[in-house]
């Protein structure tokens, strides 16, 4: 059964799609070279025949054991009436692909959910912050394979972190600038340069 | 003289931005959610929401459990349409191990989906009416609320946490009578659902609070990922039931409500009339109710009769491998979404073919729905940014996941 969409992307980005699978009977799948996402998703969304005007999921997988980690973007067309998923594998020490917000505003949080839970760095993102963990979380990322269940850290740390929290962990720069006050603003980064010079 | 009293005018006001945080225990944002606003006198500059408060990993959890065992954690998610939740999630494990359930359980399912819709919609209903100042429609929708929960409770034994759907069909059948009941349900809430409407549809006051207030076009509606009734009020034709069917729904008879103009009245009056084609579906529904078995004969899911465990070794066995290894589903990923309450409702789950699944997504309408929140309060009144969340409809236990 063919998905007029994947032999256009084939036709398109010869050396960019490189493998197409079809799951669960019916679904396409399609695996888009990682260096070129942005660019093979902005063709999907604004080709007239394609028309993918909708991501409705981002996300990631992480098969374990050394395996790449699958960045997936569900498509579906509006006009169309079709869905489309797209993945990109990403190798585990070069977690890091191109953001799609300028294409999707859907993407800002779905992104950032990933980073948080993933560790995927996406670039360009205009805020990628932690978004579901607490922005002092120091444990790691949580939906990786080789993180353990409970945690890293022992209930006694993880309560006690939760318990120094600062409140500042929890506004971005600029809020606090609009809050005026002066106490609130965290102290200016004052580099490294505190270590002594005649230091062995 | 004149000179004297100009002296003592008053000093030139300065003018700044002020921080206010709005939660995370606050009524109007409907759970635990924190909004931290910038304002400019009452006018909203930035609203950052901030969330996490109720984050269980759900996800996580799920991958050290068996494929049924998840089922119970669906429904904490969405404690508004927890029935939903639970057949979204084996509709999912279903669609990838190609497995077809009986005609009888189709139809349960999409009663239990269609009577949680309702629910959910009542609670969005009580809620709104409640954080624009009117108290009334908010008994009437719990009064409402409280027969669906008794159906609930008749039918799987608890209110919210009802856990109903197992891999190939449900826990149990219908009780005898229930079918009935429900019908009564059917029968009267058009009645209360007029009630309601005599009072907010055109209230001056629910007008003027609601006409203009978070207005999204239908093309940035979909750049930003809106679904569900949210979308449709900008004026987008967009319902899975209709436009990827699942369960039959082609064969009901019903229309999808459409807004114009993509402001929070539109999102009222298409939330309204949902739940009035919700009744159109339940009523078909329970007119073609099917008889017949009600889980699939399906030896990778079913479980043999006692009285085939106790005579033959083979059933035996196969009783004692499902309920010590549990299902195995077949290696592969599947997406599979539902029309949910508050949009599209998804669920991706991934197996390597074992008892457990590698990964186990819920794509949650909420969180995507809750993330526009910035551009639709911008420039609006605090007051209207209560009335802007609150008309989302979201979930913060579905947002936090």
């Amino acid at each position: 059964m063919g998905h007029p969409t994947v032999t256009a992307l084939k036709d398109r980005f010869d050396s960019a799609v490189l493998h197409h699978e079809v799951q669960a009977g019916d679904q396409h799948v399609v695996f888009v070279d990682a260096a070129r996402n942005s660019e093979v998703l902005e063709w999907l969304r604004d080709d007239p025949e394609q028309r993918y005007d909708l991501l409705v999921d981002v996300t990631a997988v992480d098969y374990g054991s050394g395996k790449p980690i699958q960045i997936v973007y569900q498509l579906w067309s509006v006009g169309h009436k079709r869905a489309l998923r797209v993945k990109c594998e990403l190798p585990l020490d070069g977690l890091s692909i191109a953001s799609v917000v300028q294409l999707w505003k859907t993407a800002n949080w779905l992104e950032r959910e990933v980073y948080d839970l993933f560790g995927v760095e996406f670039r360009d993102h205009p805020d990628l912050r932690r978004i579901l963990m607490p922005q002092n979380y120091a444990e790691g990322h949580p939906l990786r394979k080789d993180f353990p269940l409970r945690g890293r850290f022992s209930r006694a740390e993880q309560t006690r972190r939760a318990l120094s929290q600062d409140y500042r962990d929890d506004y971005t720069r600029e809020a606090l600038e609009v809050g005026g006050a002066p106490g609130l603003a965290p102290p200016e980064p004052t580099g490294s340069t505190d270590e002594p010079e005649d230091a062995p | 003289m004149t000179e004297k009293i100009l002296e003592f005018s008053e000093p030139a006001l300065r003018s700044e931005p002020m921080l206010l945080n709005l939660g995370p225990q606050h009524p109007a944002t409907h759970g635990v959610l924190r909004l931290i606003c910038e304002l400019d006198g009452e006018t909203v500059l930035k609203v950052t929401p901030d969330i996490g408060f109720l984050h269980s990993s759900f996800e996580k959890l799920g991958e050290y459990r068996t494929w049924n065992q998840i089922v119970p954690l669906t429904d904490r998610m969405d404690y508004l349409a927890p029935l939903m939740y639970n057949c979204v999630y084996v509709m999912a494990v279903e669609k990838l191990m190609q497995l077809e359930v009986t005609e009888r359980c189709k139809v349960v399912r999409v009663l239990c989906m269609e009577m949680d819709r309702i629910f959910s919609h009542l609670l969005w209903l009580g809620t709104t009416a409640i954080d624009v100042g009117a108290f009334t429609p908010f008994l009437y929708a719990f009064q409402e609320r409280e027969r669906i929960y008794d159906l609930h409770e008749a039918y799987t034994g608890a209110r919210i946490t009802t856990s109903a759907t197992r891999i190939g069909g449900m826990m149990a059948d219908f009780p005898d009578g229930w079918t009935d009941s429900l019908r009564d349900f059917v029968k009267t809430l058009p009645k209360t659902l007029d009630e309601i409407e005599s009072l907010l549809t055109t209230n001056a006051i629910h007008l003027g609070r609601t006409l203009d207030i978070g207005v999204i076009s239908g093309e940035d509606a979909i750049n930003y990922g809106f679904t569900g009734p949210n979308l449709r009020a900008s004026g987008v034709d967009y319902d899975l039931r209709k436009d990827n069917p699942y369960y039959d729904y082609e064969t009901y008879d019903f229309d999808v409500p459409i807004g114009e103009n993509g402001d929070c009245y539109d999102r009222y009056l298409v939330r309204m009339e949902e739940m009035r084609q919700s009744l159109r579906i339940l009523d078909q529904a329970l007119d073609r109710l099917p008889d017949g078995p009600i889980n699939v004969a399906d030896p990778r899911v079913s479980l043999p009769s006692k009285t085939d465990c106790m005579n033959d070794m083979e059933s035996m066995i196969h009783h004692f491998k499902l309920i010590t290894e549990g299902i195995l589903v077949p290696a592969g990923d599947c997406y599979f979404a539902v029309e949910g309450s508050k949009g599209e409702l998804g669920m991706y789950v991934v197996s390597d073919g074992g008892e457990k699944p590698v990964r186990w997504r819920i794509r949650p309408p909420s969180f995507v729905n809750l993330s526009v929140i910035g551009k639709l309060a911008e420039g609006h009144l605090i007051s209207d940014l209560i009335m802007i969340n609150a008309s989302l409809d979201i979930v913060l236990g579905e947002i936090d996941r």
